[in-house]
């Protein structure tokens, strides 16, 4: 078996800074990971979509814009309405610890916030696949 | 429905799946592929090629656009290279197509070579044959040209889109690759720059002494820009003629029977492979194999043709 | 460069004699010292005494060419910097609001911070407008929220900067009609639109059309207000963003210099006089946390600036070899972890900014890494820059770090290094194809990750992150943007397209989409007709849309 995890890493929204995001991809290609990268001004229709055709196991927003609420969970809406219910979504950016309940509670797993090492992220990945 | 139905009715997440299970090549690939057998064939595949930075992404985009406005429904597998050292990839050639994410009419998927020795391009074969059942009527192959895996893969094509750029300061080594012989349509991509007419020269020099003989086999020059969008319908023209020339002439039955070829050949190793390696115990042998040879206690060929004798019967004195 | 054979040979003894026992003892921190940006720093700068001659051509005096030493003679000693404070969000009102308290409190100029769908020349209807409607800054549709956002502030006696690139010619329209209504003819005002969209390109992402027609669109600008609105500042080039990218202190100063050339030139060949622009063009630089390497880049600024607008572009009015610029303090800087923290390191840039002679400046609140300020945090931040001009001493006297041998040292490396890229892309055809190539975003992305990977590994230590961490506790107040803003914003639009005069506005719209369609018509007087008949910015973008096209992306990862 040459099972390879692969996330899709995308930007909802209007919300131009990627230097976080471009981070992240190269960051989690070198921890051995196969990373889709699709750009800025993605709709949550559109990520849904290439989530599903591209069949990734992550899918991680990046938003620092603040509008979290409304997009991550109208990401999850998509992906469950294209029958991929089992992605698991997690996000980062400019988003306050007060928000992260409401985000778990609609379907995004976990929520990264400015200074989180990549290896907490990559442990995440790592656990997720374990249960899996 | 079985996943193999859910792949010709154009499921998204079905398609999706049966990719998966190829690029794994998990159990029950096989079988998936060869159900699927009796409904391939109907899709023309394109190969797109060229060195890294010669704008192919840019230029599919654009293509794909064409081919939707004339109704046609577009599959794309673009691959990437796996890093060596890591074995994981930035998969970012889609990022240029991803104003057809919303259209219903296009798949994209992208692949990571994951370092397979000439692996790729059953991976990729199969790949676009799932695409071909579930009815696309273009699948568009793009990969890197730049080793023989990459030209291994775009045997896979039934027409190949070569596309090069002005001011990579080495059109000519590029040209002499072999990765020349392959294509059949040449792109002179991002024509607006300096050094483009050159590079439209020289590929027409090479194409010259190749078909000194047969001037009127020569393989079409086109210049375009992505950036412009210019040169795309004309680039869209010529493959059509050109496939449509190859039905014709019985070119196209020619190339698809050397891709079966090449795959059962593939395939055959790759069994054989497989057989000779849990019948000698590979794994757990090759260690004590490499000592014997290291310390010069046994020469190679000799230690290879005992330890095979017992499998390579007839073969064993030729 | 004078005689230091003497120093030469002192240093020798010294490093033997004093340096040596000590390192046998214990030895420096790290094998190797460097700038935030990696310029290695030796431990004492070589004293390098100029000569009369070296001083007067590579410093002179403030206010005079090259303007190392300040665009202005007698700079803070005659008026302290102007005290900007970005801001604004969520509607009109509530900007309004926050402005009239900015002011009361001793800011000096207003700075509007619109939100994305503005920015983008999205109204707040718009299907691309969900979730972002008064977020990151004020909506703004119509001249209606425009009148609103200013209500009460006169606008000949208060200069407005507004934060607007790809759109700015409708938002400039919107203020020169605000403007009218209160009385206050065009020529009286005073401001900065940004306008720069090359880093939009580059780092910051909120563009709309293609190069081509975004120059057009810039050079417009410069030329209506070179007549029409003399004291107004066209176009703020900016390097804070890419810094924000992750760029290098050398990257920063050189990509926007770039940019400016880019722009000079563009404006020239639209058959302007480079005299009659180039005194009301602005830069925007970032201030980041090495306080010296922040000082020597603003110096190296001016001076290459200087020299690339007498040499290159032939200026002969010394007004437009100045290099005028605001600063904002670094905003990835700022910690989500222990936010007070950042209220130091705040002040840390600005003295930097300060010092560097910056012209106006924004200090930011030490709770941004979180969401948009409250006001005591703004307070605080408008503090720092008081508590500096009043009690630090350093705006008492002019470039007070000129002369100092590692200050100097670093301002000669950082333009050195600066005309190495400035050279390159000149070899690559200038700023627009350079960025189409990819090659300026690639150059910060790849020092972009190096950076983040010091600070994963501790390498690069950020207080209160990778350590001298803390358990961290919920963190008090912070601002929350109501989320029905959007269909507030909505109504309100959906009664200003009921009371204005519906066919006025589709006349004008026509007679825009016609002058945009020729390639020589001035487009600003058909933006500022559109504007005062109450057409969205929806509307009016709506149209340049069509015309131009939109730009798409071109990554390179």
């Amino acid at each position: 078996m040459d099972k390879k995890i692969r996330i899709l890493i995308a930007k909802p929204g209007l919300d131009g800074h990627d230097r976080g995001a471009k981070y992240i991809a190269r960051a989690l290609r070198d921890s051995g990971y196969e990373v889709i990268y699709t750009g800025i001004r993605q709709t949550p229709q559109s990520i849904a979509r290439t989530a599903v055709q591209e069949d990734v196991d992550f899918v991680g927003l990046s938003l620092l814009s603040g509008a979290h609420n409304e997009l991550f969970p109208a990401v999850v809406d998509e992906l469950v309405k294209n029958g991929a219910d089992d992605i698991v979504v997690f996000g980062g950016g400019v988003i306050p610890q007060s928000d992260i309940p409401f985000l778990n509670e609609k379907g995004i797993q976990a929520v990264f916030t400015p200074g989180t090492p990549i290896k907490t992220v990559v442990d995440f990945i790592e656990s997720v696949q374990e249960r899996a | 429905m079985s996943l193999s139905e859910n792949v010709r009715t154009g499921d998204m997440r079905s398609i999706a799946r049966a990719l998966t299970i190829v690029e794994n090549n998990d159990q029950g690939r096989e079988d998936l592929v060869d159900s699927l057998h009796p409904y391939c064939g109907n899709a023309v595949v394109w190969g797109v090629t060229g060195p890294p930075g010669a704008g192919k992404s840019s230029l599919v985009d654009h293509i794909i656009t064409l081919l939707r406005k004339d109704g046609k429904r577009v599959g794309i597998i673009a691959v990437d290279p796996s890093s060596p050292f890591t074995g994981g990839a930035i998969l970012g050639d889609r990022l240029r197509m991803q104003s057809h994410a919303a259209d219903d009419g296009v798949f994209i998927r992208s692949m990571a070579s994951r370092g397979h020795l000439g692996g790729v391009s059953a991976t990729t074969g199969d790949a676009v044959k799932i695409l071909d059942a579930a009815g696309y009527d273009v699948v568009i192959l793009e990969t890197i040209g730049v080793g023989q895996t990459e030209i291994d893969v775009m045997r896979i094509a039934d027409v190949i889109l070569l596309v090069l750029v002005p001011g990579l300061g080495d059109e000519i080594q590029a040209l002499k690759a072999g990765v020349m012989e392959i294509g059949d349509i040449f792109i002179v991509n991002k024509s607006d720059k300096d050094g483009a007419d050159k590079v439209r020269a020289e590929v027409e020099y090479i194409l010259s002494l190749k078909y000194a003989d047969a001037p009127e086999k020569k393989n079409p020059v086109v210049m375009a820009s992505a950036l412009r969008s210019e040169g795309i319908d004309t680039i869209v023209l010529k493959a059509r003629e050109f496939f449509a020339q190859m039905q014709e002439n019985g070119g196209l039955e020619t190339r698809r029977k050397k891709r079966i070829e090449l795959e059962i050949r593939k395939s055959l190793l790759h069994k054989i492979e497989q057989a000779v390696h849990y019948n000698l115990d590979f794994e757990n042998q090759i260690d004590s194999w490499i000592d014997a040879i290291y310390s010069r206690h046994e020469p190679m060929y000799r230690l290879v043709t005992n330890k095979s004798k017992h499998i390579l019967k007839e073969h064993a004195a030729s | 460069m004078a005689e230091n054979k003497k120093i030469d040979e002192r240093k020798k003894l010294w490093e033997q004699n004093t340096v040596k026992p000590v390192l046998d003892r214990f030895p420096e921190r790290k094998e190797q010292f460097s700038t935030g940006s990696w310029l290695p720093i030796e431990r004492v700068a070589d004293p390098r005494p100029f000569t009369e001659d070296e001083y007067l051509e590579k410093l002179g005096f403030p206010g005079e060419y090259p303007y190392t030493r300040g665009v202005q003679p007698t700079m803070y000693r005659g008026r302290f910097w102007t005290m900007r404070q970005y801001a604004g969000f969520g509607t009109a009102e509530e900007s309004n609001k926050r402005y009239k308290y900015l002011l009361d409190q001793g800011q000096t100029g207003l700075s509007v911070a619109f939100d994305l769908p503005t920015q983008i020349g999205y109204d707040s209807d718009d299907s691309h407008s969900v979730g972002e409607v008064g977020k990151v800054g004020v909506a703004i549709d119509t001249l209606k929220d425009m009148e609103v956002l200013f209500d009460g502030i006169p606008l000949d006696k208060v200069s407005t900067s507004m934060t607007i690139n790809a759109p700015a010619s409708v938002l400039l329209a919107f203020y020169i009609a605000v403007a009218e209504k209160q009385g206050v003819t065009k020529d009286q005002l005073r401001g900065t639109i940004q306008n720069d969209i090359l880093k939009e390109y580059i780092a910051r992402g909120t563009y709309i059309f293609p190069p081509k027609p975004s120059l057009r669109l810039i050079t417009n600008i410069f030329e209506y207000c070179s007549k029409e609105v003399p004291k107004w500042n066209t176009i703020s080039i900016s390097g804070y963003h890419i810094r924000e990218a992750g760029s290098t202190a050398v990257q920063e100063v050189a990509f926007t210099i770039a940019d400016g050339i880019e722009y000079v030139k563009a404006a020239i060949a639209a058959g302007l006089d480079v005299d009659n622009f180039a005194g009301r063009l602005s830069f925007f630089f970032n201030a980041y946390n090495d306080l010296f390497e922040e000082v020597a880049k603003f110096r190296a600024a001016r001076r290459i600036w200087a020299r690339i607008m007498k040499e290159k572009f032939n200026a002969k009015n010394p007004r437009s070899m100045r290099l005028r610029f605001h600063t904002q303090t670094g905003g990835s800087t700022l910690t989500a972890q222990q936010p007070d923290n950042n209220i130091i390191r705040v002040a840390i840039q600005t003295l930097a900014a300060v010092m560097g002679g910056t012209q106006s400046l924004h200090t930011n609140s030490r709770d941004e890494a979180l969401g948009l300020p409250t006001e005591e945090s703004v307070r605080i931040a408008l503090r720092t820059q008081q508590i500096v001009a009043h009690e630090s001493g350093v705006a008492n006297t002019v470039d007070p770090l000129a002369g100092s041998f590692y200050v100097e040292s670093l301002t000669d490396t950082i333009e050195e290094q600066a005309w190495n890229y400035l050279n390159k892309i000149e070899e690559i055809g200038g700023m627009v194809q350079a960025v189409e190539a990819g090659f300026v975003q690639k150059e910060i992305q790849d020092v972009a990750y190096r950076y983040q990977q010091e600070i994963e590994s501790a390498e690069r230590v950020v207080v209160g992150v990778n350590k001298f961490s803390v358990e961290e506790k919920e963190p008090k107040d912070i601002l929350k943007v109501d989320p029905a803003l959007r269909k507030v914003q909505m109504d309100k639009l959906a009664a200003v397209r009921e009371a204005r005069n519906n066919s006025a506005v589709q006349e004008k719209l026509k007679e825009l989409k016609q002058a945009a369609r020729s390639s020589d018509a001035n487009l600003m007087p058909f933006i500022v007709d559109a504007a005062r008949e109450y057409a969205s910015l929806g509307e009016i973008c709506g149209v340049l849309r069509e015309e131009f096209g939109e730009y798409k992306e071109s990554i390179v990862l």
